[in-house]
């Protein structure tokens, strides 16, 4: 029980964060100190976003340059103190390439999640607070799309649209859509019988009002959880296209894309190539979702183990 | 009993039909239509096809009719058993698809046998000695295991193989029923890749769901009887912890059929995953319409067996 309490109490501090700037820092050592796994998830994002951001004037190479030395291309050179990370299989510099694509990994995972995630949160709430039939029909679509994995139905989109940075983002909106409608929808059917909804609805709060005023800030904590875990499996779905040549086009320093060249035919005389950009990818989903581990244990104990 | 599966089959038919139409739609998005890629061999830049060519065909094909009418026929033919003629093979999709579509059934269901092997006992040990060395090494095991792409791990694999043993994914492939040994030893790799996300993912429902039991009241009665803790853990904690973690499995089966995708192309296996990532390549839409409804189908058959059998199992669900 004391548990739960100094989680409710760490709770509302964190809330606190959006209404008092100036106690941001000492609710981040509190989190750290509570849960340092996620602080853990959480400096790794951060990490993720500075080198996103900086990448430009922080890569020694460009992502597309092709480096030259003395008129010759240094193929498959293994990492050495001139290329930290070795060079790929045209003479590119490994390292830059993966800074650059932490730029293209947050990017689709953030369009995607924001634009994603925010509309099927949007159609859970109302998928719950309707109910009866449009509920039923919304619940029988989501019950067929799960029928089809998150992969193959963005690998049918790509196919069928052609491969873009933008068409990557929809082909993922498109693949995750199912399970956050389903979590939203569990917690907001909970919330619509509570006392302050009926008082709601009792002095005349339109259904709208209802939904945007008292059921969304309610459910926030499930939206930041999950935008937390989606933008980790948003990045892994990217990777996975770009992987399988139909995501990002082939001169976009994608994660996933470095490593189709990587493998099979390369992987013996270069295996560093396959090596980082697979364990850039893996330690910013291992971010993601430590961080979305602690955010669920602190804001939301509802949902422990729900995933 | 009767009375729920009536209830549950009666959620199936709309399901599978919402379904058929989800990947009916997903290909009236494409630009240009069947006609249009049959004539140009499912090359964009195959040179100009004549209207009258594109007019006939639209007709032969029955694509001239309004969509509600082609969505019917689709249906019908699919339903004869009739998944249509590959514009890039020229030959019955099924007579393509057969024999991978097995394959990949046995990669998949070999793979999820391999996870519960593993995942429920860890998960168990790791539900038993909580917060102990051997529960925080299963949990840590477990998120590594839920991050780590399927495609890398499948990449370090066929390099580590290739470095330490040699060995080279087959370029040939051994039926189960012609050299069940050749087969095992072909696809036990591949498994093993596509095994490991769902170990990890299983793992952890497993220890949750016996941390929830192991909490219960007739665990207390079972160690009041005097029951050796093996049987209290084995026979009454195990039997009931382990309902959520089947259903939770099969569920999973659909997720797991998506990355067979991924793990064929790297290992080289001649199932549907290479052949849909060669349908995309072709832009052959027919074929591609064929494996999704397929994945499709399996997914959803496989979600009404857990539901029914959930039920058998689970008495209070068919109340509910």
């Amino acid at each position: 029980m004391l548990d739960r309490t100094e989680d409710a109490v760490l709770a509302r501090e964190s809330t606190g964060v959006l209404r008092f700037p100036g106690a941001v820092a000492g609710t981040a050592v509190n989190f750290a100190v509570r849960k340092p796994l996620g602080a853990v998830g959480g400096s790794v994002v951060l990490l993720l976003i500075f080198v996103a951001l900086v990448s430009p004037v922080l890569a020694p190479f460009g992502d597309r340059e092709i480096i030259r030395v003395d008129g010759k291309v240094p193929v498959y050179q293994s990492p050495s103190l001139d290329y930290p990370l070795g060079t790929d299989h045209v003479g590119r510099d490994t390292l830059s390439r993966v800074m650059f694509g932490a730029r293209i990994s947050l990017y689709v995972g953030g369009m995607s999640v924001a634009i994603g995630i925010t509309f099927f949160y949007l159609l859970g709430v109302f998928s719950a607070y309707a109910g009866g039939k449009v509920d039923l029909i919304i619940q029988r679509i989501i019950d067929a799309k799960m029928a089809l994995p998150g992969l193959v139905i963005a690998l049918a989109i790509m196919a069928a649209l052609g491969s873009s940075l933008n068409n990557v983002i929809l082909a993922i909106i498109i693949g995750l859509a199912p399970a956050v409608v389903r979590t939203v929808r569990s917690q907001v059917l909970s919330i619509k019988e509570m006392d302050y909804v009926l008082a709601a609805r009792a002095v005349g709060a339109s259904p709208v009002r209802i939904m945007l005023r008292h059921i969304v800030p309610n459910t926030f904590s499930t939206y930041l959880i999950l935008a937390t875990y989606y933008l980790g499996f948003a990045i892994i779905l990217e990777a996975s296209l770009s992987f399988l040549g139909v995501g990002s086009p082939p001169d976009v320093p994608s994660w996933g894309g470095m490593l189709t060249m990587a493998s099979q035919a390369h992987i013996k005389t270069g295996p560093w190539t396959a090596i980082f950009p697979g364990l850039a990818i893996f330690i910013v989903v291992l971010g993601f979702n430590l961080l979305g581990d602690a955010l669920r244990d602190v804001l939301d104990p509802r949902l422990r183990g729900a995933r | 009993m009767r009375d729920y599966t009536i209830r549950r089959l009666a959620l199936f038919l709309p399901t599978i039909i919402l379904a058929t139409m989800l990947v009916f739609a997903l290909f009236w998005i494409v630009p240009g239509d069947a006609a249009y890629m049959i004539l140009t061999g499912g090359d964009d830049d195959a040179g100009k096809v004549s209207l009258d060519q594109l007019d006939k065909l639209r007709e032969e094909l029955g694509l001239n009719r309004p969509i509600h009418l082609q969505y019917g026929y689709w249906l019908w033919d699919i339903v004869r058993g009739d998944l249509g003629t590959s514009i890039w093979y020229k030959i019955p999709v099924w007579d393509e698809l057969e024999s991978r579509f097995y394959v990949t059934m046995e990669l998949a269901v070999l793979a999820i046998v391999m996870a519960m092997v593993v995942a429920i006992p860890l998960g168990v040990i790791s539900a038993v000695k909580q917060d102990t060395w051997g529960d925080y090494s299963s949990r840590v095991f477990a998120l590594v295991g839920i991050a780590l792409p399927t495609f890398w791990l499948g990449i370090l694999m066929v390099y580590g193989l290739a470095y330490f043993f040699n060995w080279l994914p087959p370029l040939g492939y051994a039926k189960v029923w012609d050299e069940p040994m050749t087969n095992l030893q072909q696809l036990f790799f591949p498994a093993l890749c596509l095994a490991f996300h769902d170990l990890a993912f299983t793992a952890r429902v497993t220890r949750s769901s016996m941390l929830e039991v192991l909490r219960e009241d007739y665990m207390r009665t079972a160690r009041a009887k005097g029951l050796k803790e093996f049987i209290v853990v084995g026979r009454h904690a195990l039997k009931n912890a382990l309902l959520p973690v089947v259903t939770i499995s099969g569920y999973q089966f659909g997720r797991l059929l998506g990355g067979v995708i991924i793990v064929e192309s790297i290992f080289v296996v001649p199932g549907m995953g290479t052949l849909l990532i060669d349908s995309i390549i072709h832009r052959d839409f027919v074929v591609l319409q064929a494996i999704i409804l397929l994945i499709a189908g399996v997914t959803l058959a496989i979600n009404l067996a857990i539901d029914l059998l959930y039920g058998v199992l689970d008495p209070r669900i068919r109340y509910s």
